[in-house]
């Protein structure tokens, strides 16, 4: 297989907020017994039917590749970890809806997974300051996923949810808020589900479709596979 | 009067230290981390605020600052202090956050908190007996009694730390051990990390595929009533899952593997960074320092008896600011390597405990490296513990951990070129 073919989404996040789980979640569709440290980067693979439900649904592969650490970590992990970041169709950026600072690290997170892509149309960082006219020029699809939604009394809710909404607007992206240890938030039919498949169908039509349109007949889905 | 002027320098003194605590807490320690239970941060900023200002008292004492009766009150005010602090405050808080995690136990907390706490001062007792430590005109429940035992616990601890340090601090400055390290050499480790990523994606593929079918052709028997779908659904699966959990074992080999590079890279990318360190200003200074405390630390290994009084004045100040300021850094990494939002607490605890037996067991150590004349009030202060035993204590286990130390860098040193001969 040829690296044109691979669709490849990184999942970002402070350690702790549930990565493993959640991708564990969204390849095996089951809930992961056994949480521990990721060192490196882990990869797990989903099968996504792209356009479910239409005629020109296909079967694709979508590489969630789980990048492990802080961002408060040494500079030789951050020179290492860049290494993941090449060529990056997508992102998912989790944090932790019970510790404020998690979401906040977002910022520096996207940061440091966008200013290394390689890609033409990557953004040019310039001092770490950050605004939503960079993101809304960003072309990698971002989705934005909240976790430990359980954990939160039904008072606070409401907040929690304000303060998810202006995150979701600062990063031009959507976003789900669910718990990794129960499946039932990603059901299918449910509006997590809706939003989960479009941001996926997103980063595949990104993929293949940033080309010239005359071409997009040429290269058929066949490649998916 | 002047025991009030005194009194108000001290208890500013004393808020500046708990400020200080505070926000090393707020700043480093928990920078990612949300605090729930202020207790914890209080605990912390207070040991830390008493265990600066016994070595404060030192130093104005040695320096003559402030009339001697309200040093004296001073000094037993703090003792008392820090002690209500390490032995009662700081392990029930650590029992009481432990119960806490623990599920089962929740709903009883307080009342399993006070179980550990017993037993944590059954084992703090009994650690008095093997030791030397008390001449048998004390009683039961003196205050020499409590000191004693936190000065053993603190005193190992310090020597351990102090061994290590003595044989790590110039291995790491000094230019003289630093591996050769090229660009090129790490450019070829990224690359076979990338391409063990690559294989454990191809494989992972395979298995998601290969389930999909099984999925699938298992819809479709279970369309297929009555006796040939059982047959047939009994002799087509077994291949299937056979071929799966061989394709799954040769992904967790791989993944360990790329552990291992990720791990590796980063090795050879931090002794770049070092490399290039020591090639700047700072760098060569620090180099020169780590020959300059490399003589020091052996003469300290090999000659730990000989001090000469005045030298060892200024050295005992250069102690003091290094150990603290390394104690806080030493305690930072090891904080971040092992916590995660649910045991931040309990970890907090144990260092803010660390921290302030550390403190006191200095205090105890360094009445060896002062002058004559000032060595009575530490030992008017603390009662008539027996010195030389923690002295000769601390010696051994600051000889045992140096060369344990220098047994464990010589191996990982060793072995480090030849695992990097591969590339």
């Amino acid at each position: 297989m040829a690296s044109l073919d691979r669709v490849k989404v990184l999942v970002l996040g402070d350690s702790g907020v549930g990565k493993s789980s959640l991708v564990h979640l969204l390849c095996q569709n089951q809930v992961l017994g056994n949480p521990s440290w990721t060192v490196g980067c882990s990869v797990d693979v989903r099968v996504h039917d792209y356009r479910e439900g239409t005629p020109e649904e296909k079967t694709c592969y979508i590489e969630l590749w789980d990048v492990g650490g802080s961002v408060g970590s040494a500079s030789s992990v951050k020179s290492t970890r860049a290494v993941f970041y090449n060529s990056v169709n997508g992102i998912i950026l989790v944090h932790d809806l019970t510790n404020k600072k998690s979401s906040q690290n977002l910022y520096p997170w996207s940061l440091e997974a966008l200013s290394k892509d390689s890609s033409p149309t990557g953004i040019i960082v310039s001092n770490g300051d950050y605004d939503r006219e960079q993101f809304a020029e960003n072309s990698v699809p971002l989705l934005l996923i909240g976790t430990k939604f359980d954990q939160i009394p039904e008072n606070k809710r409401n907040d929690v949810l304000t303060r998810t909404a202006f995150l979701s607007e600062d990063f031009n992206a959507e976003e789900i808020n669910l718990d990794c240890t129960n499946p039932r938030y990603l059901a299918a039919g449910s509006s997590n589900a809706v939003k989960l498949s479009r941001f996926f169908d997103k980063v595949i039509e990104k993929r293949y479709f940033t080309r010239d349109p005359s071409q997009v007949r040429a290269c058929t889905f066949s490649v998916c596979m | 009067m002047s025991f009030f002027v005194d009194s108000v320098i001290m208890v500013t003194s004393q808020v500046l230290f708990f400020g200080f605590g505070w926000l090393f807490f707020m700043r480093q320690l928990f920078k990612d981390y949300e605090v729930r239970q202020y207790v914890v941060q209080v605990v912390f900023s207070i040991t830390f605020a008493f265990s600066c200002t016994m070595f404060e008292l030192i130093i104005f004492e040695i320096l003559g600052v402030l009339s001697s009766t309200s040093r004296y009150f001073h000094w037993k005010l703090n003792l008392y202090v820090i002690l209500l602090v390490l032995i009662f405050v700081v392990p029930f808080y650590i029992g009481y956050f432990v119960v806490s995690n623990i599920r089962l136990l929740h709903r009883q907390r307080l009342l399993f908190s006070c179980v550990v706490w017993f037993t944590f001062m059954y084992f703090f007792w009994k650690l008095g007996d093997p030791f030397p430590i008390l001449s048998p005109k004390h009683g039961i429940l003196s205050i020499e009694q409590l000191i004693s035992r936190v000065g053993v616990i603190g005193v190992t601890l310090m020597a351990l730390l102090s061994g290590f340090g003595a044989v790590n601090c110039p291995y790491t400055y000094m230019s003289y051990f630093l591996r050769n390290v090229t660009d090129s050499d790490i450019l070829a480790l990224e690359r076979r990390l990338l391409q063990t990523m690559d294989m454990i994606v191809s494989k992972k593929k395979r298995i998601a595929m290969t389930r999909r079918q099984m999925y699938q052709r298992g819809e479709e028997q279970n369309k297929q009533t009555g006796f040939w779908g059982m047959i047939k659904s009994v002799t087509s699966s077994p291949s299937g899952s056979e071929n799966l959990s061989l394709i799954q074992q040769e992904v967790d080999a791989l993944e360990e593997l790329s552990r291992q590079l990720f791990l590796e890279t980063v090795d050879l990318q931090a002794t770049k960074e070092r490399i290039e360190y020591s090639k700047t200003f700072q760098g060569k200074y620090f180099n020169f320092l780590g020959y300059f405390f490399s003589i020091y630390c052996v003469w300290k290994i090999f000659m730990v008896k000989f001090w000469s009084q005045h030298i060892s004045f200024i050295l005992v100040g250069i102690i003091i600011v290094t150990s603290i300021r390394g104690l806080l850094i030493t305690l930072t990494k090891f904080f971040y390597a092992i916590s995660s939002s649910k045991s931040s607490n309990v970890i907090v605890l144990v260092l803010a405990q660390i921290m302030g037996m550390y403190f006191v067991s200095s205090v105890l150590l360094m009445r060896m490296s002062m002058p004559l004349e000032y060595r009575t009030i530490v030992t008017e202060v603390l009662g008539e513990l027996q010195f030389n035993f923690y002295h000769r204590w601390f010696d051994v286990i600051f000889l045992v951990s140096a060369l344990s130390s220098i047994l464990f860098l010589y191996l990982a040193h060793k072995q480090a070129p030849e695992k990097h001969m591969s590339l």
